[in-house]
């Protein structure tokens, strides 16, 4: 996992608007001068007193609210505070899978509402986030899988979003070397294949929400850990205090994933929330040789390949609340058994780095974006595994959540207040595991 | 893998024998069909979810097959102790000394050279 060092070149750019554009152009200027004026990607001001909005986490989700606070909503007096570095917590640690071919209304609303915004990201920003649709496929191994997956085909058909069923020999034709045999310990009957669905560049999707917002005149504050949310005499939230001090806002948006449970806790906030660890590991670099992504979700086995060419794998979460960034050896052992029997091809190659983050699991699986019993006090979190598809969409409308204080038409189901009403939006139960 | 100590059986048993059971000493309302709806999310869906000291359930299941609760530290993942259902939540007089102890044995991740736990 790498990290944009800044740069310490003198044209740091200025508050607003300043950023030289990426182009070919550009390429050619650096290259006829040696790349020594490339700028620092993003400016690391120290905190002023006070900002009209914090969010507390530098991740995906986070650095892109304040992006689309300032380029849609006008709000550019914004502070992005980040215990570590920006984009080091689940952005960099996730498998970069992008799909939309949920069961329900409000989950196909907003990942596909992601998916839009992920076709336009790279133009958007100006930073090539290397989204890839290279199609995602989902093995169905018995009769329950087959029947769950014709289910979501015809969901998201009927609903406008594009998924399809392969034979077992369909599949094979897109995926040469997955194992279809009679006899394979895990035998396939089929796949949901969403062809728009695949990969981006996780890294760059931080740094260039970073790099983009930054130019907008949000502060990017790294090494700064929140603290406490200081309250006022009515309950309303007056700011946040941090390892820098205290810096206040009226409006504070938690976008903290793992430790979303421990920063609304100091707003005295409970939230339904398991905090567990989720790995993944890299193998070495091989030629091409995978062209989509494969989900297994009843063996707990997701794989694709980097344009590196390392073969990126992900695993199941633990089973219990931890926030050790670890996980249990026998969980990616189990996962790479998996793998070998889908992919007979793999069994002799050797896997580079493992590591784990800390997922914020709801009990139904679905995020929680809405307001919260404290005033001026936003959260966007429970996006357990598989956040990172959902990080444009996200952002965009917990944007419009923080700017209007009422959520977006979209997120409109995603409320705090459903674990009241009843009204779950019960993607465990569609998936039958955790996605 | 954790190494759990199942206190029916008194053996450190590997953490395959085991299920983890959710958040301990949550008691169902007497009167549940009368209570109200946050009353009811409360009980059935808030739970602590600590970072730190954390009083769960796990269940023998691949043993004898009983509950039983735990004392452990989620940054860590180490247990201080366990004991059988049914008994009220254990003090933790050591639970400083205990997480001293475990951090030593913390494998180098940011979490433990960086975050919190430092």
């Amino acid at each position: 996992m790498g990290m944009a060092l800044p740069k310490t070149d003198p044209i740091v750019a200025g508050e607003q608007g300043e950023m030289r554009r990426y182009s070919v152009f550009a390429i050619a200027r650096e290259a006829m001068r040696a790349h020594r004026g490339w700028e620092a990607q993003w400016t690391s001001p120290e905190p002023r007193s006070s900002y009209d909005v914090i969010i507390v986490g530098a991740g995906g989700h986070g650095l892109g609210a304040a992006y689309y606070l300032a380029k849609e909503h006008g709000i550019t007096n914004i502070a992005v505070i980040e215990k570590g570095w920006l984009g080091g917590g689940n952005t960099g640690r996730n498998t970069t899978i992008i799909r939309s071919n949920y069961l329900y209304e409000e989950s196909m609303d907003i990942y596909e509402h992601s998916l839009k915004l992920w076709e336009g990201l790279s133009q958007d920003l100006n930073y090539n986030t290397m989204y890839s649709p290279r199609g995602v496929m989902m093995l169905s191994h018995n009769t329950h899988d087959q029947q769950s997956f014709k289910r979501h085909i015809n969901a998201n058909t009927l609903y406008g979003i594009d998924n399809e069923w392969l034979t077992p020999e369909q599949a094979k034709a897109f995926v040469p070397v997955l194992d279809i045999s009679k006899t394979a310990r895990y035998p396939i009957n089929g796949a949901a294949l969403q062809r728009r669905g695949g990969t981006a560049r996780h890294d760059a999707v931080a740094w260039g929400y970073a790099r983009a917002a930054s130019d907008r005149g949000v502060h990017i504050i790294q090494n700064c850990e929140v603290t406490g949310i200081r309250r006022g005499p009515n309950g309303e939230v007056q700011g946040v205090e941090t390892s820098k001090g205290f810096i206040g806002a009226k409006k504070v948006g938690v976008s903290a994933a793992g430790h979303s449970s421990v920063v609304m806790e100091m707003a005295g906030v409970r939230v339904p929330l398991h905090s567990n660890p989720l790995q993944a590991l890299v193998s070495e670099p091989l030629k091409p040789i995978f062209p989509c992504v494969v989900m297994s979700n009843t063996v707990h086995a997701y794989i694709s390949q980097s344009d590196k060419g390392e073969l990126v794998i992900g695993a199941g979460t633990d089973q219990y609340n931890s926030y050790s960034q670890t996980g249990g050896l026998q969980i990616i052992t189990h996962t790479l058994d998996a793998i070998c029997e889908l992919f007979p091809i793999f069994r002799r190659v050797k896997m580079m780095r493992q590591w784990g983050g800390i997922t914020d699991n709801t009990p139904d699986r679905s995020p929680i974006q809405g307001v919260t019993p404290v005033p001026g006090l936003f959260v966007n979190c429970g996006w357990g595994t598989g956040g990172f598809k959902a990080t444009p969409g996200s952002a965009n409308l917990f944007a419009y959540l923080i700017a209007k204080g009422e959520p977006h038409r979209l997120a409109a189901g995603l409320t705090l207040d459903r674990f009241r009403t009843g009204r779950l939006i019960d993607e465990a139960a569609a998936a039958a595991v955790a996605h | 893998m954790l190494l759990i100590h199942c206190p029916y059986c008194e053996e450190d048993r590997s953490e395959l024998e085991f299920r983890w059971a959710g958040e301990a000493h949550i008691a169902r309302p007497e009167n549940i069909a009368a209570i109200s709806d946050e009353e009811f999310a409360e009980f059935f869906f808030l739970r602590n979810n600590e970072k730190g000291l954390t009083y769960e359930r796990w269940r023998h299941i691949h043993g004898c097959g009983r509950f039983f609760n735990a004392a452990r530290d989620t940054v860590s993942d180490r247990f201080l102790m366990t004991y059988k259902a049914g008994m009220p939540k254990q003090p933790i007089p050591v639970m400083e000394k205990a997480v001293a102890i475990a951090e030593e044995k913390t494998v180098e991740t940011w979490e433990a050279t960086e975050g919190d736990a430092r």
